[in-house]
Order: structure tokens, then C-alpha cells, then sequence
């Protein structure tokens, strides 16, 4: 169930995440040395562009990455196929771009 | 030390798809005995109506792979005391393709994916022209030849998780053929290759478990050959937006 286009759009997106995930784990390490607080947080995020552009294109690339990757288990075991599966990629792509996005928006705008 | 039991006790599995039944049969074991001889001893002996298929005998038609206690195997170079040591056999027809009955399996759907795979040759050459020179030592000439001693057996299709679980999949034999051809120099249609398996039931469906080239009975990889596919579709895909 996966053709040449979801699959280069699935390792492109995996790709983008390897430099993403060491980013996100090193910083949490990082952060909470010496304790942690929302306001801690929200003072480093708010209002910069580095964090926006770091967090939203996590978002975008887990978004395309999940979704196909759904459409593959979904198929193989569960059996599903044609327009139903088509829907439920772009669903769980829509609706991943959508919470994360409205999560990054939250913590990142000034 | 092992010891040989005087009787085998095996199970086959009878009927047509949709309606299968077990049957056991006790058969004479002896020291050196390969599976597809308990089959033809239960066919001559016990029950004539038991359907198999076989031909050479030796391993080169690639006709008689059966599932053995569950796994894949070409049953006339499978001795016995290999697999069933304790004396039992189960034995029934290859996973992943429908039943015609007992243990013929109906390799229908196998070979009609070597055809959508394009993994036929397209002629470059007419029969007035003279013979191409291909040489073991082209690197090309060196990796097709690494497939080509594949006997269209469908172990490497039986053994295919991937098959099981997504019924388009072309297998691991249809596309290392593909691979084959594509490294072919005297191959005349590299682009109609590469979209074959680049569509939904394509070589990027393979998750690299790798069970083809665990149970080939030519100690063939054709997950390599799959790996290689994955590599020279995007290659060209990306070769191809360049262009444009």
C-alpha cells in the first residue's frame, strides 16, 4: 500500500526528524537541570522565531511520517483498504498537524 | 545420540480451499529419507488420492516447496532427520497462495506478479544482430548475477510476512527478477522496470524482515535485490525532477 511517493515522503520526513529528536531530548536534558517551571518554559519560547520554526516543522514532518505509516499498519493488519484508508491517512495527518500545531502556536507566540 | 524412530507420524493437510481437513499417517521412517519421499510413500502406499506436485527430484525445477512443520522448504532436499527429529511432520501446501487441493497449491497469483513486475526481458536486440558481449566482471553483470539462480520455487513468497499482510505486494521473487533485468545490459526497457514496482504493490512495501533470504533454498538475498530497487526508483524519480 505504499507507492514510490509515500515512500520517499515517508524516509524525506524521517530524515527532517533525526536532527529534530536529538534537538528536542538534548534540550529536555538540558532544561530541567536545576528544576522546571511553565513560566520557565514559556520565557524561552514566547515570542521566538528559532522555537517556532524548530517545534513547527517537527510538527509538519510527524505529521506526513505517522499518518503513512498508520496507512501501512492499517492495511497489513487490519485489513483496510481503497478510499477508507486514503481517509484515515489523511486524517491522522490532518488531525496530528492540527493539535501540534495549535501546541506549537500556544507556547511560541509572543 | 539421536536415534532414528521405526514410524514417522505425520500430518497432511487435505481438500480445496475453504474446505482443508488433517489427516495422519503413520509412514515407515528410514535413515535417509527426504520429506517428499513421505509424501510419494503416503501417495503410493497409503492414499492414492493424495494430490503433490513434484518433478526433478534434485532441486532445480523448483516445484515441490511445501510448508514443513510450519516453515517454507523444498521438500526433495529436505531430509527428514533435519527437521522432525522427534519423529513428526506437518506438512502442508505454501502459505500466502490459495489451495487447488491437498498439498498443490495454485501458483497462479505468484507468476502473475512476475508479469506485473515487469520482470520479463525486453529484447534489445533482433535475431539478425550479433551477440552481445556481456562480461562477469561489469560491476551490473556482477549484482544481476547474484539473482539469477532463483528456480521460481515460491518459498521467498510462502515465507513473506509482508505477502501475508498485504495481499498486493509483488514478493520477494517477482522483484529480484525485476533487479535482475535491471541490471541486465541487453534489457531494453529500464523505465517500464522501475514503474512497475514503483506502484502500490511495489518494492517500497518491503519492510526488510528479511524471511526471503532466511529461507531461499539457493542461499539467494532477494531483500538486497529489493534494497536495490528502493535505491535506483528514487534515484531516478529524483533524477527525473532534476530534468524537468
Amino acid at each position: 500500500m505504499l507507492d514510490l511517493r509515500l515512500y520517499i515522503a515517508q524516509r524525506l520526513s524521517a530524515l527532517v526528524m533525526v536532527p529534530l529528536v536529538l534537538g528536542h531530548i538534548a534540550v529536555m536534558i538540558y532544561a530541567i537541570q536545576g528544576g522546571l517551571s511553565t513560566a520557565e518554559i514559556l520565557g524561552r519560547t514566547q515570542g521566538s522565531l528559532l522555537w517556532f520554526l524548530f517545534y513547527g516543522s517537527f510538527v509538519i514532518a510527524v505529521s506526513v511520517h505517522a499518518a503513512i505509516g498508520l496507512r501501512v499498519i492499517a492495511h497489513e493488519w487490519g485489513g483496510l483498504r481503497g478510499r477508507a484508508l486514503d481517509l484515515l491517512m489523511w486524517g491522522a495527518g490532518a488531525g496530528l498537524l492540527a493539535l501540534g500545531a495549535r501546541a506549537v502556536l500556544a507556547v511560541t507566540l509572543p | 545420540m539421536t536415534t532414528t524412530p521405526d514410524t514417522l507420524h505425520v500430518t497432511v493437510q487435505r481438500g480445496t480451499e475453504g474446505a482443508t481437513r488433517q489427516e495422519t499417517f503413520d509412514v515407515p521412517a528410514y535413515e535417509n529419507q527426504t520429506v517428499l519421499d513421505v509424501v510419494t510413500w503416503i501417495q503410493q502406499m497409503a492414499d492414492p488420492t493424495l494430490s503433490y506436485r513434484f518433478a526433478c527430484r534434485v532441486g532445480m525445477c523448483g516445484s515441490c516447496a511445501m510448508m514443513v512443520n510450519g516453515e517454507p522448504r523444498w521438500t526433495c532436499r529436505t531430509h527428514v532427520r533435519k527437521v522432525a527429529s522427534d519423529g513428526r511432520l506437518d506438512i502442508a501446501p505454501l502459505r500466502n497462495l490459495p489451495v487447488i487441493k491437498d498439498l498443490a497449491a495454485d501458483m497462479d497469483p505468484f507468476f502473475d506478479k512476475w508479469v506485473a513486475a515487469e520482470a520479463r526481458h525486453h529484447p534489445s536486440a533482433g535475431r539478425g544482430d550479433d551477440f552481445a558481449p556481456v562480461t562477469a566482471q561489469e560491476p551490473a553483470r556482477a549484482e544481476a548475477d547474484l539473482g539469477i539462480e532463483c528456480i521460481n520455487c515460491g518459498i521467498c513468497y510462502a515465507a513473506c510476512d509482508t505477502v501475508a499482510g498485504n495481499p498486493d505486494y509483488l514478493g520477494p521473487a517477482a522483484l529480484q527478477r525485476a533487479w535482475t533485468l535491471l541490471n541486465d545490459s541487453r534489457d531494453a526497457d529500464r523505465d517500464a522496470i522501475l514503474a512497475a514496482v514503483s506502484g502500490k504493490g511495489g518494492c517500497h512495501n518491503c519492510h526488510s524482515m528479511g524471511s526471503c533470504a532466511q529461507y531461499c533454498p539457493n542461499d539467494l538475498n532477494p531483500m538486497r535485490a529489493i534494497a536495490g530497487l528502493k535505491r535506483e526508483t528514487v534515484r531516478a524519480a529524483w533524477g527525473r525532477k532534476r530534468d524537468a
